[in-house]
């Protein structure tokens, strides 16, 4: 028990990272920390990917003596790519995500779900 | 020309996008006609893709000249070439109308409007052409963020509406992100054919069934399938009445294809249904949101919710075609796809048309709109009774060969829920256009100084609403040439 804990902790605090940032995102009432609770999330899907691509005794893919193009030598390179990618589109959802607050904020002065929701006129 | 269709179906929207934006910002008169050049080349391309695919089978695309598994591809195969022929030609027609639409929602900046509808049809037809599932979730995110901001422009509750939708769908991002990272890791490649080439040796493994259940929970809150739907009415509700128009008919279509896409390409065949329950569990999802929809459709009293849930319902059918996973059912499903897509947009085109004259969107408040815009009501109820299935339109078809496909595996629940979806549809139409012709208008309503809209807003939905009959007569050889051939392994 205490081994598979150990010795797969990057998945399980993935896990506890994911269940931390659901809760900022469904249940708190404030914008803010639903945005808090979203980037927490997909930290979380970036940890999994750059720890799914650890290898024991490996270093980083950059190639140092030329000729040395053993795999078995360097950690996955790819994932970090791909994280690189979501990472950026991670960026472009909060700085969207902080303009529309702004935007909110000016009309209403308070990020707070339900006093926004009780002021807005249903048209 | 033809090896670089597929491209040439995506590259027109992503340069369009930003020339639209800059030539908007200096000439704001040219934002409209830019963009509908763009999306017309789009348009064509898709066309011309159909044409070879029914022609000459699949077309590969191997972008930047990087050879896939390692290089990104680009796949255009019967599936894909239909459903971006039908997202591309609807949207055009849709967008022919937003010209006046847009003037009045979004201002004097017509070039950030028409900017982010381009890239929203990006992230959409970019999702259809690809073949890589990394690709899918770079996409799945353009298509988002450009939505979010659309229907933040609708101001006042359509900016709290922007940003659930935000929260909730990036949130189904993730999830698609993670599954994919599942069969990564499972499998050492992202392209799909790579992907169905290596699978078949490692079912057993639960990485892989952690990986299909996160990718349909991710799409399944893209679709806006029951139970992850509830960001759709607020959203639809809200957001400007020209962005409706062109997100409600295509946009979650397109995560269906992505499911269909799953089912046809990237799992084995028999894995997701049979090996796994995850079919059967879109069945289930889909029938039960084809009746929940309905009901709450015929609960509302404002035309635009009585046309989201009405959505979240016939995407319900969908899913349960793609659930039934027999090529039949598929090829009824894509069949629906294009229905629907017609149909909506023709309904929401004429909804925002009556708001447009009467600035109203509440049912009881139209009595007798009928008379006064009898060509928009026109579109519309023409959409609505293709809604309902009336034979020989687009929508009875899409449904019959629906139950076709549940009878063939005898599933007679398939029939039931299909016809009972049929008839809650019948009830919240009916209970609308009982409203708009029956009822004679008071002298104060809506309708006493309300007349059709200008042409270029009119003949869009009207276009629209009789491709549902022209459709639905083309029904046999847009099955039997086109569909069934493109799904069958």
């Amino acid at each position: 028990m205490l081994d598979e804990l150990l010795g797969r902790y990057p998945y399980w605090t993935t896990a506890v990272l994911m269940v931390i940032g659901l809760y900022g995102m469904l249940l708190k009432h404030s914008l803010i920390k639903k945005l808090v609770g979203l980037n927490v999330f997909q930290g979380a899907v970036i940890l999994f990917f750059i720890a799914g691509s650890e290898k024991a005794g490996a270093t980083v893919p950059i190639l140092v003596d030329a000729g040395a193009t053993d795999p078995a030598l360097y950690v996955n390179p790819l994932p970090h790519v791909l994280m690189l990618t979501a990472i950026v589109v991670s960026a472009a959802t909060n700085g969207l995500a902080l303009a529309l607050m702004i935007r909110i904020f000016e009309g209403h002065r308070t990020l707070d779900e339900r006093e926004i929701l009780e002021r807005a006129p249903r048209t | 020309m033809t090896p670089h269709l597929p491209i040439l179906i995506i590259l027109p929207l992503l340069l369009g996008a930003f020339v639209v934006t800059l030539c908007g910002l200096w000439r704001p008169r040219t934002a409209f006609p830019l963009a509908i050049l763009a999306v017309g080349a789009s348009a064509t391309a898709s066309a011309a893709a159909l044409a070879e695919t029914a022609r000459g089978g699949a077309i590969r695309y191997a972008l930047g000249g990087w050879a896939p598994p390692v290089g990104i591809e680009y796949v255009v195969d019967g599936v894909s070439a239909f459903v971006a022929s039908v997202v591309a030609a609807v949207a055009l027609l849709v967008l022919a109308a937003t010209r006046r639409m847009a003037a009045r929602e979004v201002g004097d900046r017509p070039g950030l409007f028409y900017g982010a509808v381009l890239l929203m049809l990006t992230g959409l037809l970019g999702i259809v052409v690809t073949g890589d599932l990394f690709n899918v979730f770079v996409f799945l995110e353009i298509s988002s963020l450009a939505t979010y901001a659309l229907i933040f422009m609708g101001g006042g509750r359509a900016m709290i509406a922007a940003f659930r939708y935000l929260i909730v769908g990036t949130l189904g991002g993730a999830l698609y992100l993670l599954g994919v990272g599942y069969l990564y890791f499972s499998t050492g490649t992202l392209n799909m054919a790579d992907t169905a080439a290596r699978l078949p040796e490692i079912l057993d493994s639960p990485a892989v069934l952690a990986g299909a259940a996160l990718i349909f929970a991710g799409l399944g809150v893209k679709m806006a399938l029951v139970p992850l739907h509830w960001w759709l009415p607020d959203a639809y509700n809200y957001a400007p009445g020209p962005v409706t128009a062109l997100m409600a008919p295509i946009a979650t279509k397109v995560a269906a294809y992505a499911m269909l896409r799953m089912f046809l390409t990237v799992f084995p065949a028999g894995y997701l249904a049979g090996a796994t329950p995850v079919a059967t569990v879109l069945l289930v999802v889909g029938l039960v949101g084809a009746v929940a929809g309905g009901a709450a459709a015929f609960a509302q009293t404002d035309l635009r919710r009585i046309l989201a849930y009405s959505s979240i319902a016939q995407i319900g059918l969908i899913a349960a075609g793609i659930g039934l996973a027999s090529p039949l059912a598929a090829a009824a499903a894509l069949f629906h796809v294009m229905t629907h897509a017609v149909m909506k947009a023709a309904l929401f085109l004429a909804a925002y048309s009556v708001r447009y004259r009467t600035a109203e969107v509440d049912i009881d408040r139209l009595a007798g709109i009928g008379r006064a815009m009898p060509w928009t009501m026109l579109a519309f109820t023409a959409a609505a009774v293709s809604m309902v299935g009336v034979p020989p339109t687009a929508g009875f078809f899409s449904k019959f060969y629906l139950v076709q496909a549940g009878m063939a595996q005898d599933m007679w629940g398939v029939a039931l829920v299909v016809l009972l979806s049929g008839l809650l549809t019948a009830a919240y139409m009916v209970r609308i256009l009982e409203r708009v012709y029956l009822r004679k208008a008071p002298d104060d309503g809506a309708a006493a100084d309300a007349a059709d809209p200008p042409a270029d807003m009119l003949w869009p939905a009207l276009a629209l609403a009789s491709a549902t009959l022209v459709l639905g007569l083309a029904n046999v050889p847009i099955m039997t040439r086109l569909l069934i051939p493109a799904v069958s392994p």
